[in-house]
């Protein structure tokens, strides 16, 4: 049994979906999406607990042999994203239960869990596949259910939101696609294994440079690498509050991680990478991303858009670790990815519940919100520390590695753009805050109570676990540290 | 000759150039999706093409039969036909909701009456 466990982290979800669709009842529908939630992350635990005694899983699908068939191939970076993409999927969960009643017609919420567990399938499958086009079918997967859970916001500019994404997320796709295919033709083969071995040898050829500039610009697209970031303020303001906490914990971070997976496995032993100017332009985007979108951040008046904005943000510091090229540098991104993930799905989070309660989150309705909905308020300060960077939080351990592998480097520019982005952070959120804490409820305003339980309490485990993780840190950064080793690894 | 022998990649580019120009020119929505298609069927050709050997049949076991294309690449685009048609359905139905709530589907109107919320 354990040993088809890979195969179970993906197909469970992805056969739930139409038992969602079949049930109709919303109940059901929710009650079978947090089972099989939870027990894929049971499997990505265990998948991840095995990997770090015994070592890379393969699992060749159907039994098909590599390079052929399709092969699964967990390693201790992939078991990492599977258990960051089910934790959050599990905490999600009961949250999205009053949060969905409130903000989607009745008659529409089985559709949304529907979506949710194919949008959970495509995430797991990008993460644990080994091979490079059913990478891309899983991403579509993904893509797609994330479009038409963007849509069921109430807001109408939901609409438009989805359809740009949809446009963007297209293009972004058959730029991969079309990056793959050059790959195929110069060396035969789809796994990625595979790939790393034979590109070092063709990697003169154009083709595979060119290869090279579509696969970064598509997984650019995808993961909202500054400029390529427009899809995503409005698909994350005006989606559902359980859809955004969803998608911004984990949705853009599988793409970082893919862009990982095509950068360092299956490019991982061509020189064009290493010595190129690849690093250099990665390094400025980034750079440009942490400013550029905190400085927009600060003027926003919706503060999902202003938290949104703070997302493209945080990508820049991921996208900035990768550009080093270092242990150092990778094991920041990675922990990155998972620090991330639980400190804004934490603020997503936060948001829900303010829209459960007052039904909107502009800025000007939070006047005096730190006294209607103090347990809520605190939450968002709290996570909102972590963004920062304030000692004793997850954000901290990030930046602290970013930027001792940025002085590994030699990096101070790198370093002085950190400290601006942090700087920056406390704008923006000293902004909410201030509105929330110092300014007296609008007179005529209802004694407003908090949201229920079943949304605080996944709010305050992720704002509580990004205090745990950012304390003792040993764990997480044990499995990025060892993470980020593989990934340097010469290939099998 | 080596323009022709290179024939089908040609109508590749010309193809998915004039996808991507459309989807990113053009301002009426249902275009745009329409656009969308003729990009990546550039990708659907371009895969065709690489997978042809000169000579070869089809991919059968029988006698005579022993330079053949490469059937892989064929199997590929099947799956990426479907993710094309998912996503021309959802885009396209994505258009009828956004005609329902804003009256239009002429991007420049529909941004204009955004900035009006």
């Amino acid at each position: 049994m354990a040993a088809q466990y890979p195969a179970l982290q993906v197909v469970l979800a992805l056969l739930a979906a139409p038992v969602c669709l079949i049930l109709r009842r919303p109940n059901a529908a929710w009650a079978v999406a947090t089972v099989i939630t939870w027990i894929s992350l049971a499997l990505a635990l265990s998948l991840l607990g095995r990997v770090w005694e015994t070592g890379v899983i393969l699992y060749p699908m159907g039994d098909w042999a590599a390079p052929w068939g399709i092969e699964y191939q967990i390693d201790t970076v992939n078991a990492f994203m599977l258990v960051i993409v089910t934790l959050i999927g599990s905490v999600v969960m009961p949250f999205a239960r009053a949060s969905v009643e409130a903000e989607i017609e009745e008659e529409r919420i089985y559709l949304f869990y529907c979506m949710y567990l194919l949008n959970l399938a495509g995430l797991l499958g990008i993460a644990i596949t080994g091979d490079v086009f059913n990478l891309f079918v899983f991403l579509e997967i993904s893509s797609l259910s994330s479009y038409v859970m963007i849509s069921l916001g109430r807001d109408k500019r939901a609409l438009t939101a989805a359809y740009r994404y949809l446009v963007i997320g297209t293009i972004g796709a058959t730029f991969y696609i079309i990056g793959v295919g050059m790959m195929y033709m110069t060396t035969g083969s789809l796994n990625m294994a595979d790939l790393a071995a034979i590109l070092p040898a063709v990697a003169d050829s154009r083709t595979v440079l060119v290869a090279l500039g579509f696969l970064t610009v598509g997984l650019g697209l995808k993961l909202a690498l500054f400029p390529l970031h427009l899809w995503l303020p409005n698909a994350y303001a005006y989606a559902p509050s359980a859809v955004t906490v969803f998608l911004a914990a984990t949705g853009t971070k599988v793409a970082v991680y893919a862009f990982i997976r095509i950068f360092f496995t299956v490019f991982g032993g061509v020189e064009i990478f290493t010595a190129g100017v690849i690093p250099q332009i990665l390094a400025v985007l980034a750079a440009l991303a942490m400013i550029g979108a905190s400085a927009v951040a600060i003027y926003q008046t919706d503060v999902k858009r202003l938290l949104a904005y703070s997302s493209i943000a945080q990508i820049g510091y991921m996208v900035l670790g990768i550009s080093m090229v270092t242990v150092t540098g990778l094991a920041g991104t990675i922990v990155h990815l998972f620090n991330h993930a639980i400190m804004k799905g934490g603020l997503f989070m936060a948001m829900g519940c303010i829209l459960f309660k007052i039904g909107a989150v502009q800025l000007d309705q939070f006047e005096g919100l730190g006294k209607r909905m103090p347990v809520t308020m605190a939450a968002f300060v709290a996570g909102g520390f972590s963004l920062i960077g304030v000692p004793l939080t997850v954000g901290f351990v990030s930046k602290w590695y970013l930027v001792q592998a940025a002085l590994e480097k030699g990096w101070w520019l790198a370093v002085a753009a950190i400290l601006a982005s942090s700087l920056l952070a406390v704008i923006y959120i000293w902004r909410v805050v201030e509105v929330a804490y110092f300014r007296p409820p609008p007179k005529g305003s209802a004694e407003v109570s908090e949201a229920p339980l079943s949304m605080l309490v996944p709010l305050w485990i992720l704002i509580g676990a990004s205090y745990y993780f950012g304390i003792d840190a040993t764990q997480t950064l044990d499995i990025a540290f060892a993470a980020a080793e593989t990934l340097f690894a010469p290939p099998l | 000759m080596e323009f022709l022998g290179l024939l089908n990649y040609w109508i590749v580019v010309v193809l998915m150039m004039t996808g991507f120009y459309i989807v990113i020119a053009h301002n009426n929505l249902v275009k745009k999706i329409v656009g969308l298609n003729i990009f990546q069927v550039s990708v659907f050709v371009f895969y065709i093409t690489m997978a042809k050997v000169k000579g070869g049949t089809a991919p059968i076991l029988a006698e005579g039969i022993e330079i053949y294309s490469n059937p892989l690449p064929h199997v590929l685009i099947l799956t990426a036909i479907v993710v094309g048609v998912a996503t021309t359905a959802l885009g396209l139905a994505l258009v009828v909701r956004i005609h329902d709530a804003y009256g239009t589907i002429e991007d420049d109107e529909i941004e204009a009456r955004e900035n009006e919320l």
